[in-house]
């Protein structure tokens, strides 16, 4: 305990000093006159810190406590969609006043909430506005919620299975089954979210109507990268010093962890529901910039291959997360875009857009197979560790 | 046959006006009614026909509905065919045939209406038809549209009906169209209470025309009229809808709605007010009502109807319904008939319920058992299991392409998607898994990157639209108990199937060596391998025998769902719920928890009948619960083997 915090976690800083560096040139080669950088590409650039995000909450959850969780997507989504309700109601509740200023009698209350739940709802066949959307018109207690119900989820969620001592394999399948029955709740076109339709129109941000998408992005993208080297820091201290000693412990022996007198349950409770509330805010910073969210984001697919980015970076590592984040996202993204070539192999052209999955399948098995400490690991041979 | 048609000529009281005479003779009588028939004058000739009990009426009637019945301008009248210029005449009486020029008939050609009559009248005759097919025409005809002038026909067809089936459709017709037109209450009452066991949906259709219901109000309920019951507003029926009973009746003013409201108001700006308040004032409601109310004041607009002045229009009136049925003896037995039909209609819905729950059990069943095994045996979550399904079921549909019979096709695929999915299985173990065993969670995820590769595979060699794969004929339809409880042959074809491999799988494991040594290394590896057995062997043997069966259930899964290369993701996740509920490692605990997730699903969706996604979503919920009660399953292991 002689050295700081940041003493004793060098990498820390190095990442720090990365993400900066990072943001420092993305901002300045997207500015005007440089325009290097489409604003487009901040965008994905700015997604992608926001999926690093979560990453680095999967592997707090799944490398340093061992709880393979399939269900972090979910709060990702309840995230987004808890500020997508704001996003929404306030853009359209402009929209709506507006319009209806130009009539000769000023419109009562009660016309321009119907109004906007008809703009809203009138595509799942409704008008009236559900018992969730109560809070829709505070963006306070919206980014509260943003924090409340992945929390409060992931805090019923956790206490339930820890306490029956559900563990394992079976573990990962109960979250599955909680991430597809949130994703099938919300396909309902009466579960009040609007069915398979989902939010949209979220990259417009009320209040800046007149602010080019171009200035929006970038303030995203640094809001991301602020949201991401804050999440570093602190999820670099949970797992360091004497509770990362359990919460690690817990991960390699949990039973030897319990008859040391730990309440292992209170230590996997926390992880869980911490990785969660952050989960949660990764979403809210992400659904803006994509524009839309919809019940198929949140399928039990999504939460597999966030365990997928993990283990391709290597897990128990926080730097390892964000490596395999950003690099197979992107380089999905890239493959997928059709920015690949093709290979001519005379009897045969590979097109990537149709064999992208099955490269990336194999490379998941190879990479479980023969590099199990992922990209991360290489690290390992530039600082030789004093062991 | 003859005394018959003047049986229910009788029946239908009518006395014979004429007898011994000729058709001709009782069309001349009539011959303006026949050359020039009306809707209403019709009937006059109809009966006379009908009365006359001649041999050729049948015949007459459909030549006369076809337009086949032309009259001579000496007023005889002859069925004619028409070519060219002349007419193959036909004698209404002898059936003698000649021939003769056009020009001195003239056609009958009587209009849609008459027409309808005349085909109304023919269906007694096709009744007694000789010819089966012309009965069974016929009585189809009289269930399309009942009507009480087919009540006497069709008793009267009942003791002359040679042919089982067709008898007993006649007497079930009959009661229908008695329970509903016969004569005295005392004949409708036996019929309809005849029809308390009947759960076809004709039956409750008669009862429930029967007991059809219109709305009634009255300052004071009416003794005149059979009142079915009282209707509170607020309760039986919304405010809104009895108020709208009362405009109806013209009881009430309409209410004035908002739009309403802002449409005078926006009509009746006078220097910027509306009365006396300012338009910047009107954006609330109680402002907008007395801007309102000072120009209703002044007669520019109607009254406003304010929602107290409708609370007490509604109070003062008593809302009820009315049957359409005066007798209330009727009624009353209908009611009673139609609660014990729904009685029925109620237990065999249970029953069907339960059917389909039972194949649906057999879906997860078969999807589930190989999952089961490889995870009981070997602790590794194959995340390709889904895909293994979807392998089997592509098989199906290659093996149709080449082979044309599909009774035969079916029979090739089924041990030929097991051979596939085996070596695939044996492969991926042997390649893949075998390094992964000392860390179950990763063959999770090198599974997972086989599944989709392999699903992205399948998509770029099969594309991503569905391939059918079609059944054999004797599978298709259904076997049908009533019109409440009926299976698909396909479902009992898969419950049979699954039950061939509950018995199989059960043999394998219990009663061969290669059981033995499964259960062996399920229990403890380490002593299994110490006691002789090679647990790599088993281990290897066990995944190709879980994968095979996977392709044996994508063949039955193909054959009532489409074959696409997502099909095996639909099941992935209801197969780990179905092992992880039913208890990892046995077969009984596999096939209690495909039970219960398929009885589970259909009781929701019973439950809550529109929305089968809210069904999928609460059963997962009770999924998640359950595993609180029960983490190890409804079957779990006991002993060492438990601990992992």
């Amino acid at each position: 305990m002689d050295k700081t915090f940041i003493g004793r976690n060098p990498s820390v800083l190095w990442f720090l000093l990365a993400l900066g560096l990072f943001t420092a040139g993305v901002t300045i080669l997207s500015e005007a006159g440089l325009s290097v950088i489409s604003t487009s590409f901040v965008k994905t650039l700015g997604k992608t810190l926001c999926l690093c995000l979560i990453a680095i909450a999967m592997d707090v959850v799944w490398g340093y406590c061992g709880i393979l969780s399939l269900g972090h997507f979910a709060f990702f989504g309840i995230g987004g969609y808890a500020i997508g309700m704001w996003l929404m109601y306030a853009r359209t509740e402009g929209i709506v006043v507006e319009s209806l200023s130009s009539q000769v009698i000023p419109p009562t209350p009660q016309e321009i909430t119907d109004a906007i739940g008809n703009q809203i709802f009138g595509v799942v066949g409704s008008s009236e506005f559900p018992a969730i959307w109560a809070f829709a018109d505070s963006l306070f207690l919206q980014l509260l919620m943003v924090i409340l119900v992945p929390g409060l989820l992931a805090l019923v969620f956790g206490w339930l299975a820890f306490r029956s001592r559900v563990t394992g394999v079976y573990l990962s399948i109960l979250t599955q089954a909680m991430t597809l029955a949130l994703a099938l709740y919300l396909f309902q076109n009466d579960s009040g979210l609007r069915g398979n339709n989902g939010l949209s129109g979220l990259q417009n941000i009320p209040g800046f109507e007149d602010t080019p998408q171009s200035t929006i992005s970038l303030a995203f993208f640094l809001g991301s990268a602020l949201a991401l080297g804050l999440g570093y820091l602190l999820f670099a201290w949970v797992v360091s010093g004497k509770m990362g000693s359990v919460i690690k412990a817990i991960r390699d022996d949990e039973a030897r962890v319990r008859f040391l007198g730990y309440q292992v349950e209170s230590y996997k409770l926390f992880v869980f529901t911490l990785t969660a509330i952050v989960s949660g805010i990764a979403g809210a910073l992400y659904y803006p910039q994509a524009g839309i969210i919809n019940p198929a984001e949140i399928a039990p697919i999504a939460s597999i291959y966030l365990a997928v980015w993990v283990a391709i970076g290597g897990r128990g590592r926080l730097y390892g997360a964000v490596i395999g984040a950003a690099f197979v996202s992107l380089l999905s993204s890239w493959f997928t875009s059709g920015g690949v070539p093709a290979v001519n192999l005379g009897f045969y052209t590979i097109q990537w857009t149709d064999w992208w999955l099955v490269l990336l399948g194999v490379s998941f098995v190879a990479v479980t197979l023969f590099f199990p400490k992922g990209i991360g690991g290489l690290f390992d041979y530039l600082v030789r560790k004093p062991s | 046959m003859h005394r018959l048609i003047l049986a229910f000529a009788l029946l239908l009281g009518l006395t014979p006006a004429v007898s011994a005479q000729t058709l001709q003779d009782i069309l001349q009588t009539h011959a303006d009614e026949v050359a020039k028939p009306g809707r209403r004058t019709v009937g006059v000739v109809l009966d006379d026909l009908a009365a006359s009990g001649l041999p050729g009426v049948a015949v007459f009637l459909e030549k006369w509905q076809d337009k086949s019945v032309w009259q001579r301008d000496d007023g005889q009248f002859f069925i004619a065919a028409e070519q060219a210029d002349t007419l193959q005449l036909t004698d209404i009486d002898s059936g003698e045939e000649t021939s003769a020029a056009k020009d001195t008939f003239t056609q009958l050609k009587p209009n849609g209406g008459v027409r309808r009559v005349i085909a109304t009248a023919l269906v007694q005759f096709q009744l007694m038809d000789p010819d089966v097919e012309r009965r069974t025409t016929a009585v189809a005809s009289i269930a399309r549209r009942p009507d009480a002038s087919q009540l006497g026909p069709l008793l009267g067809a009942i003791d002359g009906e040679t042919d089982a089936a067709l008898k007993a459709r006649k007497i079930q017709l009959a009661n229908f169209l008695s329970a509903s037109f016969a004569e005295n209450t005392e004949d409708r009452i036996a019929a309809i209470n005849s029809l308390s066991t009947d759960t076809s949906v004709e039956a409750r259709a008669v009862l429930n025309q029967i007991l059809t219901t219109s709305p009634g109000l009255a300052t004071s309920l009416p003794t005149d009229q059979n009142v079915a019951g009282v209707l509170t507003p607020g309760e039986d029926m919304t405010r809104d809808e009895a108020y709208r009973l009362l405009v109806e009746a013209e009881l009430a003013a309409p209410r004035t709605p908002p739009d309403v409201i802002r449409a005078a108001l926006e009509a009746n700006v006078v220097d910027g007010r509306v009365g006396n308040i300012p338009v910047a004032q009107l954006g609330s409601t109680a402002n907008r009502e007395r801007a309102y109310a000072q120009l209703a004041a002044v007669g520019t607009v109607a009254p406003l109807v304010t929602q107290s002045d409708r609370n007490a229009a509604i109070d003062e009136f008593i809302f009820f319904e009315t049957y359409d049925e005066e007798d209330k003896a009727i009624t009353q037995a209908a009611a009673a008939a139609l609660g014990a039909v729904e009685n029925r209609v109620a237990a065999g819905q249970t029953i069907d319920l339960a059917l389909d729950a039972l194949s649906l059990a057999s879906i997860y069943f078969l999807a589930a058992i190989g999952l089961a095994i490889t995870f009981g045996v070997m602790r590794v979550i194959n995340m390709a299991h889904g895909e293994f399904i979807m392998m089997g079921a592509y098989t199906g549909y290659v093996v149709q392409l080449f082979v044309p019979s599909y009774t035969a096709s079916i029979i090739i695929a089924l041990p030929l998607a097991f051979a596939v999915t085996f070596g695939a299985g044996v492969v991926m173990e042997r390649l893949v898994i075998r390094h992964l065993y000392h860390r179950p969670l990763e063959t999770l995820l090198a599974t997972f990157g086989i599944s989709i590769a392999l699903q992205q595979l399948a998509k770029n060699i099969f594309g991503t639209q569905a391939r059918p794969l079609t059944s054999p004929e004797w599978l298709d339809g259904a076997l049908v108990f009533s019109d409440v409880v009926q299976i698909s042959y396909i479902r009992i074809a898969i419950f049979v199937l699954a039950l061939i491999f509950l018995g199989l799988i059960l043999y394998v494991l219990k009663r061969t060596r290669l059981g033995l040594e499964v259960r062996a290394v399920t229990q403890n590896p380490g002593m299994a391998a110490s006691m002789g057995i090679n647990p790599d062997r088993i281990n290897m043997l066990t995944f190709g025998l879980g994968s095979g069966i996977a392709g044996i259930a994508g063949v039955a899964i193909g054959l009532y769902a489409k074959v696409t290369s997502e099909m095996g993701a639909d099941y992935i996740v209801q197969s780990f719920m179905t092992v992880v509920v039913g208890g990892v490692g046995n077969v009984w605990g596999t096939l209690a928890g495909a039970s219960l997730i398929g009885f589970l699903q259909k009781g929701i969706e019973w439950l809550n009948p529109s929305n089968t996604l809210a069904a999928q979503t609460y059963m997962i919920l009770f999924i998640i619960l359950f595993i609180q009660f029960r983490p190890k399953g409804i079957v779990a292991l006991k002993g060492r083997a438990a601990a992992d």
